[in-house]
């Protein structure tokens, strides 16, 4: 018998791999975090959407979930703890065409970031939030956040917690926001796909992912693995689109509402900041307009003011 | 390159330092600011908001002094120059984002209107007790570049001249006015924008995939790309390489520090700005800055007519503090004289630059008014008895 001709085997090329900066590969995240994952959801949303990917701005705050900004290949921001909102709001308001995304954990975006948040969504900011939700503080060794169920064994609460939890989507409903979901990460395909939606709406875009920790938040309280944490959203987890927010609170181990809340129309921020100035200012000079002119004409090489 | 005139209120006028501070960033090309109220700063940003829709930019008020101290960073990046205004409570806030803004080298002016404090203190009233704050008010080693207006012409001129240095070294610049300069109202030329001199964005000229955003280029300092140029870049205020990518060994850590620092400290010279008269022969010098080198003024007339022998040296530049300047008056005066606004803080600075080869004098003020010139004066004559 002879030998079996020698065959090049071409392995395919991991779509996702063209988002990722892979030179910083491996990355730091826990075997069964939940994190990974998300960025997974994320860079499927993206080739799905066919977004502009030069036209993609990342901006991340503090944490774990803080960290996807050094591994994504985007123009990417990891800004200091709590304040990758008003970051973002800056860049969105200095270059429109920009499509900002901010990444980050419940921690830096309802504790230490609460503020910013509520305000940005207040004004209509264009800019998408994904909120990883993995209900503690991770980088720091799992001490409670403002997303910890009552009863939860923490390294700040070493008797269960009882500061009461916030309800993330109805407090970024109540604040402004024009789009909020909520999903776990069982839920691949719908958070793909609702990435999508809000990408393509305009204003301030909020989605939640509850996400587990298992080596902070579930191997402290006993409740398993990265599998079991699966099986848990599976079992717990029901589809309620339209829910009322307010329904929407979670409880230690308790049933878990996902789907998309709000999906309303208003104004963003840039457009009413123009609409306005237009009629209220006599001398306006609307400088979005003067910048998209200028950029059309270096691109056309026609002649520069420089 | 020249000033845009869209943003040059060409002419003689009559504005207080804070107008003429917002007409500087206007003239510098500042087209985003962000700010929260905050007496007695608030009308550097009021007068901007009035005027930037006309010139073509935006204001936004933001939610407190950490938001405007970020949101400006975040228009840097997205390609705007920008700036933000405070004073002292502001001022405290915003410290981490002064890190930032020296870690990311993000080119960015901070306005101070020094008020007295601790705390909430004088909110109507001057000081000048926040100088070792914009220094040493973040955490870890960097350095910045701090001027010291002490007219409402200078916190035009000066303003233009932050933004610049912000632009030419990477740094976050620091506009130390303060109450009394802030609401003084004088006279002001606003020059044609021709005769405005702007340091112009370090782009990079990299081509995509090559672009290394923390490689000195030749002077320590990195040229920089915006957000939406297709470079796909990452910025970090974790210590970083020259890729900007995160990389926390002792070795990343020393090249990156010891360039933040060196990138200023190598260019001391030419940053340094300063008024001098009569140092030489001079038995005492008075050295002051901002509002206090005005009443300094008063002062060292009084000594003159008094027939004594004394200088005038005022710090335009406070930080990097000019160590050399000192050093050279130092070996010729007695003594050199510090009046200013606080329980001595860049008098500190004027003994540790002396190093003992002059006598160096104090005269504090804890804030909520000026000097009283007799008593700088009397600390003049008792010096050189």
């Amino acid at each position: 018998m002879s030998a079996p001709a020698a065959v090049e085997v071409k392995a395919p090329i991991n779509p996702v791999e063209p988002f990722l900066r892979m030179d910083r590969m491996p990355h730091i995240w826990c075997p069964g975090c939940g994190i990974g994952t998300t960025v997974n959801c994320f860079t499927r949303a993206l080739i799905e959407s066919k977004v502009d990917l030069k036209n993609l701005a990342l901006v991340s705050g503090i944490g774990c979930t803080g960290r996807v900004a050094g591994y994504v290949k985007l123009d990417s921001f990891h800004t200091t703890h709590g304040r990758a909102i008003p970051f973002a709001t800056g860049m969105k308001l200095a270059n429109p065409k920009l499509n900002v995304v901010v990444y980050a954990g419940d921690g830096d975006l309802f504790a230490i970031g609460g503020n910013h948040l509520i305000h940005a969504a207040r004004r209509n900011v264009d800019i998408k939030v994904i909120c990883v939700n993995n209900l503690i503080y991770a980088m720091t060794g799992g001490q409670t956040a403002p997303t910890t169920p009552a009863n939860v064994i923490t390294a700040t609460a070493p008797y269960g917690s009882f500061d009461p939890a916030f309800n993330l989507p109805a407090l970024v409903e109540a604040a402004g926001a024009v789009y909020v979901a909520r999903w776990t990460t069982f839920h691949v395909r719908q958070i793909a796909r609702s990435m999508q939606e809000m990408f393509a709406k305009k204003g301030f875009g909020f989605i939640e992912i509850l996400s587990p920790c298992p080596t902070l938040y579930q191997r402290r309280n006993k409740l398993g693995d990265g599998l079991d944490t699966m099986k848990y959203y599976k079992e717990k987890s029901k589809i309620k689109n339209g829910a009322p927010t307010s329904e929407c609170a979670l409880a230690k181990q308790g049933e878990i509402i996902v789907g998309k809340f709000v999906d309303r129309e208003k104004p963003d921020y840039i457009e009413l900041m123009r609409q306005h100035l237009a009629n209220a200012c006599p001398q306006f000079i609307d400088w979005y307009q003067v910048e998209e002119q200028r950029a059309e004409e270096a691109q056309d090489g026609g002649c520069c003011t420089q | 390159m020249h000033a845009d005139p869209k943003g040059v209120l060409t002419g003689v006028h009559f504005l207080d330092g804070d107008h003429a501070c917002c007409e500087g960033a206007l003239a510098a090309g500042a087209r985003f600011a962000a700010g929260y109220p905050i007496t007695p700063s608030t009308e550097v940003v009021e007068r901007f908001a009035m005027r930037v829709p006309t010139v073509g930019g935006v204001f936004i008020q933001m939610e407190d002094e950490l938001a405007a101290s970020i949101a400006i960073q975040g228009a840097v990046w997205g390609g705007a120059k920008a700036f933000t205004v405070t004073s002292g409570p502001g001022f405290s806030l915003m410290m981490e984002h002064i890190g930032y803004a020296a870690m990311t080298e993000t080119p960015c002016v901070f306005v101070d209107v020094q008020r007295g404090g601790p705390s909430t203190g004088l909110p109507t009233l001057p000081a000048q007790a926040d100088m070792m704050q914009c220094r040493w008010g973040s955490h870890g080693d960097y350095e910045v570049i701090a001027v010291c207006p002490n007219s409402p012409q200078e916190a035009f001129d000066l303003t233009i001249q932050a933004f610049n240095f912000s632009e030419q070294y990477r740094v976050p610049v620091f506009v130390m006015l303060d109450e009394c300069v802030g609401h003084m109202t004088e006279k002001v030329i606003i020059p044609e924008a021709d005769q405005i001199d702007v340091y112009p964005r370090r782009k990079t000229t990299a081509k995509q995939g090559e672009y290394l955003p923390y490689k000195s280029n030749g002077d320590g300092v990195p040229d920089i790309a915006h957000a939406g140029e297709g470079h796909r870049f990452h910025m970090t205020g974790l210590t970083h390489d020259e890729r900007g990518y995160p990389a926390m060994t002792v070795k990343v850590q020393d090249k990156l520090v010891r360039r933040l620092q060196t990138k200023i400290t190598n260019a001391i010279e030419k940053i340094t700005l300063f008024e001098a008269a009569d140092l030489d022969g001079a038995d005492a010098v008075v050295l002051s800055y901002g509002i206090t080198s005005r009443v300094a003024q008063r002062a060292i007339e009084l000594a003159h007519a008094k027939g004594l022998k004394v200088g005038k040296f005022r710090l335009i530049t406070a930080w990097p503090f000019p160590d050399y300047k000192i050093q050279e008056i130092a070996r010729t005066a007695k003594a050199i004289i510090v009046p200013e606004l606080n329980l001595g803080q860049m008098s500190r600075e004027v003994q540790r630059a002396a190093n003992g080869a002059c006598k160096v004098v104090p005269v504090p003020h804890a804030g909520g008014g000026v000097h009283n010139p007799e008593d700088i004066l009397k600390a003049i004559e008792e010096a050189i008895r």
